[in-house]
C-alpha cells in the first residue's frame, strides 16, 4: 500500500489538506487555550470568546456581513440543512412554497425532500446541457407563498457557476428569502452578501485548506431580517440559532484559512486555472470521444469533469491508482444511480457512467499535471483496446441504435 | 477499493482480449449488458468437433466486469460446449472472490457464455 504522500492527490471539490499555517494557528486552541467560548466567569473562557469572535469578524467582513450575522456550523451540510429547515419552519404562516435547482447538493436536496414528505411545496428548476438555470424559470416559478430560493453558487461536481448577483436581484424584487450554498466558491471567487442580496450563506473550512468540522452559515439581521427555527436546541449558542459549544480551533482555522485564501487571490486562481486549462488541453488533443461536462467559461477555476466515450469511469479509475480523482459513474459510489446532476444535464448514462472530475488545488504542479495527462490518455486508450463499444463505434456502428439485452 | 489479487491481476494482465469473425460458421458471439448499465461484454468462442479451441472477450465496464469476461475466456479453452455451459457465475464469484455488489459482473460473465453458446448452436441448425 502506497502512503498517500505518494499519490497525486487531484480531488480538491471533495476536499483539501490543512494548510500548514492554518494548522499552525489553530494548535495553541487545542491544548494551552482549551477554554469553552461560553464559559463567562474566567480568563479561559474569555480568551476563547476573544478568538471566536475575532475569527467571525474576519470572516464577516470578507463577504461584507457584519459579524453578528455569522453562526458557526460544523459544516456546510448543517449550514443548508439549518438555512432552508430554518427558514421553511419559521415562514410556514406566510407559505409553503421553496424553490431550488435539481443540480443542488443533497445538503439541500434532501432537507427540501423532507419538506415535501411534511407538506410544504418544493420546485426543482432544471438545468441545460451546461447545468445552467433559466433566469426567466426562476422568476416564472416565484409565487405568492414563496418563502426561500436556495441555489448554489459553484457546482461541486461539474463546476458551472450560476449568475448569483443576477439571483439575488430577483429575489430580493420579489420579497422572497435567497439562500446560497457557496461551499464551492467561498474563498475563492469574491463574494459580497449586499451587492450580490443573499439572504443566507453557506460555507465550510475543508474546501480552503482549513480542517473538517467546521463552518459557516450567514444570516442577514437587516433589510429584511431572517429569523429561524433551530434545528439544534440546547445552549442556546450562537444566539440561540445553533446550540452546542463551539468549535474554538476549527473556528480559528476556518478563519486562517479564509484569510490566507483572501492573501492567494486570484494570483493563485489563475494559476490554478492555468493548470486545469493545461490538463484539458493535453486531453483533449490526445483523445477523441472525450467531452467536457460543465459550462465551457463560467466554471469554478479548479474544475475539470470529462466523459471518455467507450471507456467505464470505474476501470479507468482503477488504471490510475497513483492519482485520486472522483468519477459519476454508480460503482464508485454507494448508490446504484450514476450521477444525477450530469443525468441533470441531459448526459446520458453511458457516459455519466465515463466521467472523471479532475479537482485542482493549491499544492498541484505542472509535473503532475504532466504525469496525469499522461496517465489518463495511456488508461483510456487501453481500455478502448479491451472496448467492444469502442470496436463497434470503429466499425461505425451507432451505438444508439443497436438493441442491448439490458441487465 | 479492495480489490482482490486476482481482479487486479486480470485487470492488468487480461488474458485473450480481442475479437474473432462473427459470421464464421465455428464462431459463437454473446453480448450482453448495456453501456447505461455501466457493463457490455462481448464473449466469443470458436469450436472444433464440440470442443473451444479458442476463446477471446471485449469488455466496457468496471475491473470486475473485466476480470470476470477475462477469466471466463481462460476456462472456456479446452472445455467442451457441454462442459462450458455448466460454468456458474458462483464458480466466477468465488474465484475472484467478488464482494456483493459486484456479482452482477459474474451473472454477465455466465450470460455471456451461454449467449456465445447459443449463437453457435443456432448456426450449427441452419
Amino acid at each position: 500500500m502506497n502512503t498517500p504522500s505518494s499519490h497525486i492527490y487531484l480531488d480538491s471539490q471533495a476536499t483539501t489538506s490543512v494548510d500548514p499555517q492554518v494548522l499552525e494557528t489553530m494548535l495553541p486552541w487545542f491544548h494551552e487555550k482549551f477554554g469553552n467560548a461560553a464559559s463567562r466567569s474566567h480568563s479561559f473562557g474569555w480568551e476563547a470568546d476573544k478568538a471566536v469572535e475575532s475569527a467571525r469578524a474576519t470572516l464577516a467582513a470578507g463577504i461584507g456581513a457584519k459579524s453578528r450575522e455569522i453562526l458557526f456550523t460544523s459544516g456546510a451540510t448543517e449550514s443548508d440543512n439549518l438555512a432552508i429547515l430554518g427558514v421553511a419552519k419559521m415562514y410556514a404562516s406566510k407559505g409553503k412554497h421553496l424553490i431550488t435547482c435539481v443540480t443542488e447538493h443533497k445538503a439541500v436536496l434532501d432537507p427540501m425532500q423532507a419538506l415535501e414528505n411534511d407538506g410544504w411545496k418544493i420546485t426543482c428548476l432544471e438545468v441545460d446541457e451546461n447545468g445552467c438555470l433559466s433566469l426567466d424559470d426562476l422568476k416564472n416559478a416565484i409565487q405568492e407563498n414563496t418563502v426561500l430560493v436556495s441555489i448554489m453558487h459553484g457546482n461541486n461536481e461539474v463546476g458551472t457557476v450560476h449568475p448569483i448577483a443576477e439571483i439575488g436581484a430577483i429575489c430580493r424584487e420579489a420579497g422572497v428569502l435567497f439562500h446560497c450554498d457557496a461551499t464551492q466558491t467561498f474563498g475563492k471567487m469574491p463574494l459580497d452578501v449586499e451587492a450580490m442580496n443573499i439572504d443566507l450563506l453557506s460555507a465550510s473550512a475543508h474546501k480552503i485548506y482549513g480542517p473538517k468540522g467546521v463552518g459557516l452559515l450567514y444570516v442577514r439581521r437587516r433589510n429584511p431580517r431572517v429569523r429561524l427555527t433551530p434545528i439544534m436546541h440546547g445552549g442556546g449558542h450562537e444566539r440561540g440559532f445553533r446550540s452546542g459549544t463551539l468549535n474554538v480551533p476549527g473556528i480559528v482555522g476556518l478563519a486562517k484559512a479564509f484569510e490566507v485564501s483572501q492573501e492567494g487571490g486570484a494570483a493563485e486562481q489563475d494559476r490554478i486555472k492555468e493548470l486545469r486549462n493545461l490538463l484539458e488541453t493535453k486531453l483533449f488533443d490526445a483523445l477523441e470521444s472525450v467531452y467536457l461536462n460543465g459550462h465551457p467559461e463560467n466554471r469554478l477555476d479548479c474544475c475539470l469533469n470529462i466523459s471518455f466515450g467507450f471507456v467505464e469511469g470505474e476501470s479507468l479509475i482503477m488504471g490510475m491508482p497513483d492519482i485520486a480523482v472522483s468519477s459519476g459513474s454508480a460503482c464508485t459510489s454507494a448508490s446504484l444511480e450514476p450521477s444525477y446532476v450530469l443525468r441533470a444535464m441531459g448526459v446520458g448514462d453511458d457516459l455519466a457512467h465515463s466521467s472523471l472530475r479532475f479537482g485542482i488545488g493549491r499544492w498541484t504542479t505542472k509535473e503532475e499535471i504532466e504525469t496525469v495527462a499522461e496517465t489518463v490518455i495511456h488508461a483510456v486508450n487501453r481500455l478502448r483496446d479491451m472496448s467492444p463499444l469502442w470496436e463497434m463505434d470503429q466499425e461505425g456502428i451507432d451505438l444508439s441504435t443497436v438493441q442491448w439485452a439490458g441487465h | 477499493m479492495g480489490y482482490s489479487n486476482k481482479v487486479i491481476d486480470h485487470y492488468e494482465n487480461p488474458r485473450n482480449v480481442g475479437s474473432m469473425d462473427k459470421d464464421a460458421a465455428d464462431v459463437g458471439t454473446g453480448v450482453v449488458g448495456a453501456p447505461e448499465c455501466g457493463d457490455v461484454m462481448k464473449l466469443q468462442i470458436q469450436v472444433e468437433d464440440g470442443v473451444i479451441t479458442d476463446a477471446k472477450f471485449k469488455t466496457f465496464g468496471c475491473g470486475s466486469a473485466i476480470a470476470s469476461s477475462s477469466l471466463a475466456t481462460e476456462w472456456l479453452k479446452g472445455r467442451t460446449v457441454t462442459s462450458a455451459s455448466e460454468i456458474r457465475n458462483t464458480d466466477i464469484v468465488e474465484e475472484l472472490e467478488l464482494p456483493p455488489v459486484k456479482i452482477h459482473c459474474s451473472v454477465l460473465a455466465e450470460d455471456a457464455i451461454k449467449q456465445a453458446i447459443a449463437d453457435y448452436q443456432t448456426k450449427q441448425k441452419s
